[in-house]
């Protein structure tokens, strides 16, 4: 039964769950395209010092139509007043940066505490105005998405859709000015206006918001959206579809979650939905997520083993033997282990590695021996490496006895197209390269290169 | 005007809370995290809910160490996410914030249908009722001395506050300064930001009991900024803060009385005590030594390239 009910509200089957869970969607939605900006502007809490600050203006919007006459609780009416306390919290928010030693964090915080302090004193005034009842005011601190009503509807689309076609119409100023300020800033754009149009469009979105879903809950579907995004993409464009998104399936699941139990709080709902998105992205996110990240660095772990046990078999074959070209000999492990001081379980991890991609084979002695493929992988990588090297050497001004430790760190990296380049840059087209540092064979016959 | 008894009482507990909260807001914010104590103080509720729901009580040792519990968590969180996430830390702290305050709301509107406790008594408290639960401490034939109970548990957070800022100050100061070499010298900064982030947790679920989260807000942040602005070492920003607090609590009290007389209804103390702290800042910024005014005039002078003193 509830099953079916919670059915036809996600489908929007139900008449009077149609309109909140549409409209909160859509504040999902926007919420989420203006949040990356005020994300990636590192400014998010700007939105809870903002949401705070709109409190005064919605209780003295509500005593000044009290006493005009009008109904106190006309919702455009409080709209604007809280439009108005909340940028000028906003604006006080920059100044306060502007002119004192204070950093952004207690700016935020004053704005928030006093102008929230002032907005309860104030609807405490307000509700013992005779003739006028504040009962509900103080659902904007919680929202109360469950009233939305026709008009209210009305309302909050045709706001959010301006808010919308503004940001989108000022995009490319926008990304600009979140990525490199002072460079907007010096091409002679009009760095602080485009902040506040960017404050005044979260303001439109948390206004907006007060009702729905309260407004210490309004901050999360400005911040938690973008930030769950940012975790599959690098793409500024993904990014804000991704945002918005997210956003419209948060609002769209937590009103319909609400719905169906009588005294579950639709903000709240909203709220740990959109967490909980944001949980899973920020584990599997593809681009900056934990779990990707971590297994890419296992990845590149591997890589840079490998390639330091190839070289280190090619470097010592080179030094046992004077005569080109070379002759692929085994090796014992005794003598690999010194030449790169790995421990016994490191370098047993790496040929086990090397042994399932086919790059070493294991002799019956024990010793160890390159395989074909390996063996062309050795040289490729130690020439790699020694390219490397002489472009230190000769462009970079380090020492010979240095540059071993250099070369040992960025060679992972040298893409078939650098290694070109560094050919042409060198002049060296030649199948195999001497090392270009003194290699000292010791009696055993391994050489005593400082390495990593 | 009515003022009596009362209004000393609320001054009373109003004070002692402005200055338990001015002790660890100094801190937070040469650390830059003032917006810490918004988030912990919203972020305590599921754990008051929490501890609710198991002591079937209020205003218990249950409370107290579930909202403690729920305060550090918020710090834990916002850290793991920041280090694993690399999330920048106002997002952090506004995702881990909303979510333990949506939390919260939840597990209260279940209680809720049982027992008396909503998330506004949790958030806004009522000082203007905390002369009905007077403690009598000392009594005779002739005379007898009664506090209320607010002022006994915020005073008692204020003299622990006070304790832990004297017992570790050089190392607070450390911290708040140059984590880096406190770190190098084993101090430990880590455990420092924990620390504060317990006193911070106390000092909020003490006050809430008492007098909501509005004043533990606003004084968390407006004194020490204010204080800021006004001096340059640590020592007498301690003390100005302190002064402001208290100063903040006593002007917030007689404001809360100013609206009647010009005819508006009357309103609330920590409303009001809040906003005091506001226009005292207003006018550090405005007045103070580095103030708007002063700049002004510098600039109307003539430059003075004179750099003696």
């Amino acid at each position: 039964m509830t099953w079916e009910l919670l059915r036809e509200t996600l489908l929007l089957e139900q008449h009077n769950t149609r309109l909140p869970v549409l409209g909160v969607a859509f504040l999902g939605a926007t919420a989420g395209l203006v949040g990356s900006f005020l994300l990636l502007r590192k400014q998010s809490l700007l939105g809870d010092a903002l949401s705070h600050a709109t409190l005064p203006g919605i209780g003295i919007a509500f005593a000044v139509m009290s006493i005009m006459g009008f109904s106190g609780k006309n919702l455009p009416g409080l709209l604007v007043g809280a439009t108005i306390t909340g940028l000028l919290g906003v604006l006080l928010v920059l100044a306060i940066r502007k002119t004192t030693r204070l950093k952004d964090d207690a700016a935020m915080g004053i704005v928030l505490s006093v102008f929230f302090g002032l907005g309860v004193a104030i609807l405490k005034m307000v509700e013992r105005i005779p003739g006028q009842s504040a009962a509900g005011l103080d659902g904007f601190i919680y929202g109360k998405t469950a009233s939305m009503v026709w008009s209210d509807f009305i309302l909050i689309t045709v706001i959010l859709v301006v808010t919308t076609a503004v940001t989108i119409a000022i995009l490319k100023e926008l990304t600009l000015l979140c990525f490199d300020a002072s460079f907007a800033s010096v091409q002679g754009w009009p760095t602080l206006w485009l902040d506040i149009i960017l404050m005044a469009l979260v303001t439109s979105v948390t206004v907006v918001g007060l009702q729905a879903v309260g407004l210490i809950l309004i901050i999360a579907f400005l911040i938690t959206p973008p930030t769950a995004a940012r975790f599959w993409t690098n793409r500024l464009g993904w990014m804000l579809l991704l945002s918005a998104t997210i956003g419209a399936i948060s609002g769209w699941l937590g009103v319909s979650i609400s719905a169906l139990y009588s005294n579950l709080p639709a903000g709240a709902i909203i709220v740990i939905s959109a967490a909980i998105i944001f949980l899973f992205s920020m584990i599997f996110g593809t681009a900056r997520g934990v779990l990707p990240r971590y297994l890419r660095h296992l990845q590149l772990k591997r890589k840079v083993g490998r390639q330091h046990l190839l070289r280190s078999t090619y470097e010592i074959l080179e030094n046992s033997q004077k005569n080109k070209p070379l002759k692929n000999l085994p090796i014992s492990m005794e003598l690999l282990r010194k030449h790169r001081f790995w421990s016994k379980g490191e370098l047993l991890t790496l040929i086990r590695q090397a042994r399932s991609e086919d790059h070493i084979e294991r002799q019956p002695s024990g010793e160890l021996r390159l395989s074909e493929s390996g063996f062309g992988e050795a040289s490729r990588i130690t020439r790699n490496h020694r390219l490397w090297e002489l472009y230190l050497i000769k462009y970079a001004d380090i020492a010979p006895s240095h540059v071993d430790r250099d070369a040992d760190m960025v060679e992972h990296l040298l893409g078939a197209e650098i290694v070109h380049q560094l050919e042409a840059e060198l002049d060296l087209s030649k199948p195999t390269i001497d090392s270009p540092h003194t290699i000292e064979p010791t009696e055993l016959g391994l050489q005593s290169e400082p390495t990593t | 005007m009515s003022w009596n008894a009362n209004d000393f009482y609320i001054i009373l507990v109003g004070g002692l809370c402005a200055m338990a909260c001015a002790l660890p807001g100094i801190f937070l914010l040469l650390r830059r995290m003032s917006m810490m104590g918004d988030a912990i103080s919203h972020a305590v509720l599921p754990g008051l809910a929490i501890a609710f729901l198991i002591s079937e009580s209020r205003a218990n040792i249950w409370m107290f160490l579930g909202a403690a519990i729920a305060g550090i968590l918020t710090a834990l969180f916002t850290q793991w996410i920041i280090r694993f996430g690399k999330v920048e830390r106002g997002a952090a702290m506004g995702i881990v914030f909303t979510t333990l305050f949506a939390i919260g709301l939840v597990l209260i509107r279940k209680a809720a249908d049982h027992v008396d406790l909503d998330a506004g008594c949790v958030l806004y408290g009522a000082l203007e009722y905390t002369p009905l639960n007077m403690v009598t401490l000392f009594e005779n034939e002739r005379s007898f001395l009664a506090v209320p109970r607010a002022a006994l548990i915020i005073g008692a957070t204020l003299i622990f506050n006070a304790l832990i800022i004297v017992l570790f100050y050089k190392e607070f100061k450390l911290a708040a300064f140059d984590p880096g070499l406190a770190e190098a010298q084993g101090f430990r900064p880590q455990l420092m930001h924990y620390l504060l982030m317990t006193m911070v947790a106390v000092t909020t679920v003490a006050a809430f009991e008492a007098v909501g989260s509005i004043i533990v807000i606003a004084m968390l942040i407006v004194p020490p900024a204010t204080a800021f602005l006004l001096t340059r070492n640590l020592p007498s920003l301690i003390i100005v803060s302190l002064i402001l607090a208290v100063l903040s609590a006593v002007l917030g009290q007689i404001a809360s009385h100013l609206p009647p007389l010009l005819g508006f209804p009357d309103t609330t103390s920590s409303g009001m005590m809040a906003t005091t702290a506001g226009f005292l800042f207003l006018l550090a910024w405005l007045f103070g030594p580095e103030g708007l005014i002063k700049k002004q005039s510098k600039q109307l002078e003539a430059p003075n390239f004179d750099c003696a003193d």
